[in-house]
């Protein structure tokens, strides 16, 4: 690339250019960026998540007659809107090159704290106190042991995720709690208007401040930098154990979030509640173009992956495929997704090899 | 790069969008929400709605239910056909508390709930069919022991543990109607814990106090197992009858060995057609479902509803030597 075409130049440079008042091509110019602005996005991840989106939008419109009609698609936020909320911290965690497989079991070790003190006559405000306190509690433990111990996140939150979920059940065995106050059904149950539900409106908060924290922050950028190289990190200054420590507490505190939303649905607890969505929260991720080693992702892709997986799931659920047959197919294309663009770079590169320029 | 890619979800895409399809308009839709796909039991009772379907002409089934036994999934999968406006659900449910917001928001557009074999709390559904009751699991057990002593004698149980609920219940229930059955005695109930080994070494202290024991009656599928498995040991197979509730598959040797000429347990399709028949009769308006009321069930007469709007179906199934290779497969 030491002699790039005009069109590999961003419009800022150009603009630079004109400015120095240069003969075009008689300076040697190295581009910031390979490809153009346009040619960026419409080559991203979200582009191509988004157009995948689109196609399954399109082929359930066709497949069932009961899929374009409002409620019915207001039905079907809640199969992503719970898990999506926790993917969005859980895809910071990743981006900075850590894992938290404890998450689902949060949710259980939450609900059943409310439970708990639903028996002792607490009322709505209450409830959601105890729930972001256990939840951020639970994090921050997470956190302790990975961030000041500096012990293998992985490790640690598969610990965490039968201690969690372990004490759950202790307290529970195999009753339910029941009886949550009428007020308390708003979170999973209300609507804010016409078939916007509450939960869906607390959804796109959730995602607006994860998309401002990681995208527009200097603390966002120093998830990314961790993520990229923690030592260089590090020697930059970036309070590493710190921002770690923030992160866990973070996910803890979605966690009680989600776990506010999926209680109020049931509207009642038990100690087996969310068991397995650790996996398809960390499947939403990756879906989302997050490097599940680290160091990239937005929270554009997070948002499409979720829209992408709840419409793959409630389109295949109209069609009324067994739950197995969804599983496989949401695993294809999770495939496929990380997949073929490998592929087919590969593919370009081999064949660029044989025809030089 | 991305037109490749593009052809290819394109096509694959709408390969599978034709596969899919949709099956075609019926008069009436019942959905039957299990537990979980791929359990024998459900397979079974998926035959029975099958069935019934075919009796009434013009009903499509759709069976259906989450992979694992969640009320998360099959919270999901109610909401689907509540979107697909189906006409009736019955629903086995994994969680009888987490599934009412869905149900309920169901009968609030129109759709029949019941819920079958694992219940449902009653505000979320119109009403609850049980397998069977306890005086008919009662009765059914010391029937079974007294039809192959015609002469009478002596028998004895073999429960689960002191405490469990269950079982103590269907043995209080026996012994009411004990004296119905004349000849018959019961010599002693003895608690094998639902454990293997603990339940072989009881049927063993029974077999050697009481020597004249003619049959040994264990309402549990852990005890039942033992017991004739004890017996066999003992080289008493025919000499002492082991009966009682057990599982098709777990008492098929047993029941070819002769130690246990007949034992009972739900039939899964008598369940699956019933359920089907009294969610059709809903649907229809033939019937209303209400403390008291009755239910049509097709085949297997009527179902008659208790304050709690539950019923119970029928006797256990009786599975012996003329049926059990039919069922052991099964369940």
């Amino acid at each position: 690339m030491t002699n790039p075409s005009t069109d590999g130049l961003d419009d800022g440079q150009r603009m630079g250019h004109a400015a120095q008042g240069a003969a075009p091509g008689s300076v040697r110019v190295i581009p910031d960026r390979m490809r153009s602005r346009f040619k960026r996005i419409v080559g991203s991840w979200e582009a191509l998540l988004l157009l995948v989106g689109l196609m399954i939008f399109l082929l359930n419109a066709q497949a069932s007659p009961y899929f374009l009609d409002p409620w019915n698609l207001s039905d079907a936020t809640f199969n992503f809107t719970e898990k999506a909320m926790i993917a969005f911290a859980m895809a910071l965690v990743i981006i900075s090159g850590e894992i938290d497989l404890s998450v689902a079991s949060i949710i259980a070790l939450v609900s059943t704290s409310m439970g708990f003190a639903v028996q002792l006559g607490a009322d709505t405000p209450v409830l959601i106190a105890v729930a972001l306190v256990i939840g951020m509690l639970c994090g921050a433990f997470n956190g302790v042991l990975v961030a000041l111990l500096g012990l293998p996140s992985i490790v640690v939150t598969i610990g965490t995720l039968s201690l969690f979920r372990g004490i759950a059940y202790i307290i529970l065995g195999d009753k339910a709690y029941a009886g949550y106050p009428a007020s308390f059904a708003w979170f999973g149950q209300g609507y804010v208007w016409w078939v916007i539900t509450v939960e869906l409106v607390l959804f796109m908060i959730i995602a607006l401040f994860f998309y401002i924290l990681l995208h527009r922050t200097s603390f966002g950028r120093a998830v990314f930098a961790i993520g990229n190289n923690p030592t260089a990190a590090l020697f930059s200054g970036i309070r590493v154990p710190r921002v770690k420590f923030i992160l866990f507490v973070l996910t803890g505190l979605l966690s009680a979030i989600a776990a506010i939303c999926l209680t109020s649905r049931l509207g009642s607890t038990r100690p087996s509640i969310a068991v397995g969505w650790e996996l398809e929260i960390v499947t939403m991720v990756v879906l989302g173009g997050v490097n599940i080693l680290g160091g990239s992702g937005t929270i554009a892709g997070v948002l499409i992956a979720a829209l992408v997986m709840g419409m793959v799931t409630f389109g295949l659920g109209l069609l009324n495929v067994p739950g197995i047959v969804m599983s496989i197919f949401v695993g294809l294309l999770l495939i496929g997704v990380i997949a073929l663009p490998i592929v087919f770079r590969r593919l370009g590169n081999r064949r660029k090899a044989v025809v030089p320029g | 790069m991305i037109k490749h890619f593009t052809r290819f979800l394109l096509g694959t895409t709408i390969a599978t969008g034709l596969v899919l399809s949709p099956a075609h308009a019926q008069d009436m839709r019942i959905a039957l929400v299990v537990k979980a796909l791929g359990i024998g039991f459900f397979e079974a009772a998926a035959k029975g709605a099958e069935e019934a379907a075919a009796e009434l002409g013009g009903v499509e089934i759709i069976y259906t239910g989450p992979t694992d036994t969640t009320a998360e999934g099959q919270i999901e999968v109610i909401n689907s056909l509540i979107a697909q406006k189906v006409d009736a659900i019955a629903v086995s449910a994994n969680d009888q508390d987490a599934l009412v917001p869905a149900l309920k928001k169901a009968m609030d557009r129109g759709i029949t709930v019941i819920s079958w074999d694992s219940g449902v709390a009653p505000e979320g559904r119109q009403m609850h069919l049980n397998p069977s009751s306890n005086p008919l699991i009662g009765n059914m057990i010391i029937k079974m022991a007294a039809d192959n002593l015609p002469d009478g004698g002596k028998v004895a149980v073999l429960s689960a543990s002191a405490t469990a609920t269950n079982q103590n219940i269907w043995i209080e229930e026996m012994n009411k109607v004990v004296g119905n059955y004349p000849g018959i005695e019961v010599v002693a109930t003895v608690y094998g814990d639902d454990l293997s080994d603990k339940s072989y070494r009881e049927a063993q202290g029974l077999m050697s106090s009481h020597p004249d024991l003619k049959a040994i009656i264990a309402p549990t599928s852990v005890g039942i197992v033992a017991a004739a498995q004890a017996v066999s040991d003992a080289g008493k197979a025919g000499e002492i009858n082991v009966t009682g509730l057990g599982l098709p598959s777990e008492m098929a040797a047993h029941v070819d060995s002769g130690a246990s000429r007949s034992f009972a347990i739900w039939n899964p399709i008598d369940l699956g057609y019933a359920a089907t028949m009294i969610a059709y009769n809903l649907a229809k308006g033939e019937a209303s479902a209400e403390p008291g009321g009755a239910i049509g069930m097709g085949r297997l007469g009527s179902v008659t509803l208790d304050e709690n709007r539950e019923g119970a179906m029928a006797d256990p199934f009786v599975y012996d030597a003329s049926n059990i290779n039919d069922f052991k497969d099964i369940f």
